[in-house]
């Protein structure tokens, strides 16, 4: 069985690509949104409050830790298509590895991410923002986005499998919303009243959007959330991995 | 029976506290069409999932194809091919790139599952429309494709889960016809419908499904004969006279379907049945416009089977 893990998860991650292939547009959209939030609020909404340095500075991290965020609708939405399609039965009565359909969905959604952070970062750049720490710097900051991506990626997940329903994929990306807001990535927690700016800095994402300024040079930044930008993904990760995997198991319950 | 496609003993499954499956027993054997006829919720569906090793059951030994569903799962989904309820496919992706996203997952290769996906289309009449994704399909279409899917690997033993619900009367032929063509090649099919037309047209035995276990079995003749044997029918020329005709002939648990001016019973002696009848119309005059005896539908066997009286009979 296992003998076929890898070549099966490389054919469901094809699976995903030629999907692409047939949905250009679809694709397109998922990778401009980013932009266009981006741009909304660094040139229409524009200023942020309390930022000190150029806005666009601070703004292009949290641009990038917000969409790694949302990509947990996404990878959600995908799954429950998948259940509510009945494909999957088809999968779970063929002779493939189980986990080949996850992890598919894993590499494909991961891959997905990674060119929304490639075209925001070019987007940016086209702006005239700098990323300061030279490339090892990029890198690592790309790094620690797809961590936490890879984090939201099997909470999404673990949401499907919990929740099966078209109807609860509207509900959590409504609720996706608010809590991608209640971060720094927007504006600085300072700013806030004391008890929001506490919730801000609590938000995972803050941490890892605060870890990817730092590394950018991003004036009057606080250092030192790197290591909090690794241990809560793998935290959520540590949690969300195994529940999901279950979830997929109990599907013959 | 020596050396079945399917053995089922004592199935159970249930789902909060619901019985789906309740000591069910089944025995199919190779190369042949084996019907599963119930009413929604009698545990067909559910069957077909345990079978197919969806859902493990509670109880009971169940293999097929001689592996055991729980304990040798793998070598089951070897060699089994399922059709269910509703398309396993994925509506975004064309025809082609299904079969061949099937063929590689069933470890054929690239190549192999490039001239399998070939192969399948050519087979369902669905070459010219390969490149189309299967949203754009019509019902048959996509029916069709999930029974080639069903197939990639020649299976052993295939499972069909009500396979014409919802397709309209020239998509149900088609199906129909692919699933006779198969069972020339030896497969095993075992089929779940609602319809009895279906399992009387395409199942060599038929069992029948009801509350989760299996209330009779037989061929669908034998099914009919247990039933209560032959019936006859009479229509009247006018149905303003059914009620003396009900009086008056020699017959006996008579039902009337009176937009249809027709009158039915059961008989013992047929001829005796037939001549009594005609010789009772003529001398009192009742102008009859056919009268005919036959064997019971599928459906009063159904009905006798499954339907009230029957729950009555048992809870007495």
């Amino acid at each position: 069985m296992s003998a076929h893990a890898l070549t099966d998860s490389w054919t469901m991650t094809r699976r995903e690509l030629a999907r692409w292939g047939r949905q250009p547009v679809q694709l397109a959209v998922n990778l401009v949104f980013p932009v266009m939030l981006l741009l909304m609020f660094g040139y229409l909404i524009g200023g942020g409050r309390g930022v000190t340095g150029a806005y666009r500075d601070y703004l292009v991290p949290g641009m990038l830790a917000l969409t790694m965020a949302f990509g947990l609708e996404g990878t959600m939405l995908a799954v429950t298509q998948d259940l509510n399609k009945g494909v999957i039965d088809r999968f779970r009565s063929m002779p493939m590895a189980n986990g080949a359909v996850l992890v598919g969905r894993s590499a494909a959604d991961m891959l997905q991410s990674a060119m929304a952070l490639v075209v925001l970062i070019g987007v940016g750049a086209a702006l005239g923002w700098r990323p300061g720490g030279g490339p090892a710097a990029l890198l690592a900051a790309v790094g620690l986005l797809l961590l936490f991506r890879f984090a939201m990626l099997w909470i999404g997940i673990h949401l499907a499998l919990v929740a099966g329903k078209p109807e609860m994929v509207q509900a959590v990306q409504i609720l996706v919303w608010p809590v991608g807001f209640l971060s720094n990535a927007l504006a600085v927690p300072g700013s806030m009243p004391g008890w929001l700016g506490t919730v801000v800095g609590w938000n995972p994402m803050s941490h890892t959007a605060t870890a990817v300024r730092d590394l950018f040079g991003v004036p009057g930044t606080e250092s030192g959330h790197a290591w909090a930008a690794i241990l809560w993904p793998l935290a959520l990760l540590a949690v969300f991995f195994p529940l999901a995997v279950r979830r997929f198991g109990r599907l013959s319950r | 029976m020596a050396d079945p496609a399917i053995t089922v003993e004592g199935a159970e499954k249930s789902y909060g506290g619901k019985k789906a499956l309740d000591g069910l027993d089944l025995t199919v054997a190779r190369g042949t069409v084996h019907g599963v006829l119930g009413p929604n919720g009698a545990g067909k569906t559910t069957l077909v999932r345990v079978l197919s090793t969806l859902l493990r059951p509670d109880a009971g030994r169940i293999e097929v194809a001689g592996h055991d569903v729980v304990r040798e799962a793998y070598a089951v989904r070897l060699r089994i091919g399922l059709l269910g309820q509703h398309a396993a496919l994925d509506e975004e992706l064309g025809g082609r790139q299904n079969l061949e996203l099937f063929g590689r997952l069933h470890h054929l290769g690239a190549r192999g599952a490039r001239a399998r996906a070939d192969e399948l289309l050519e087979r369902f009449g669905l070459a010219d429309t390969g490149r189309k994704a299967v949203r754009q399909y019509s019902g048959g279409m996509r029916r069709r494709l999930d029974l080639a899917a069903s197939l990639i690997t020649e299976p052993e033993v295939l499972f069909l889960d009500e396979p014409t619900t919802g397709l309209d009367p020239r998509g149900r032929a088609e199906v129909w016809s692919s699933v006779r063509s198969l069972v020339g090649g030896g497969t095993t099919v075992l089929l779940t419908t609602q319809y009895l037309e279906e399992a009387d047209q395409l199942a060599d035995r038929i069992s029948v499904v009801d509350a989760g276990r299996v209330v009779a079995e037989g061929t669908a003749d034998e099914l009919k004969a247990e039933t209560g044997g032959d019936r006859i029918d009479v229509v009247l020329r006018n149905a303003g006279e059914l009620g003396a005709a009900v009086a008056l002939l020699p017959l006996t648990g008579v039902s009337v379907d009176a937009d249809r001016r027709l009158l039915s019973a059961p008989v013992t002696d047929r001829m005796e049945a037939l001549s009594g009848v005609v010789r009772a119309l003529r001398e009192a005059g009742i102008e009859a416009e056919d009268v005919a005896l036959r064997r019971p539908t599928l459906d009063e066997v159904f009905l006798h089977l499954t339907g009230d009286d029957h729950r009555v009979k048992e809870a007495a």
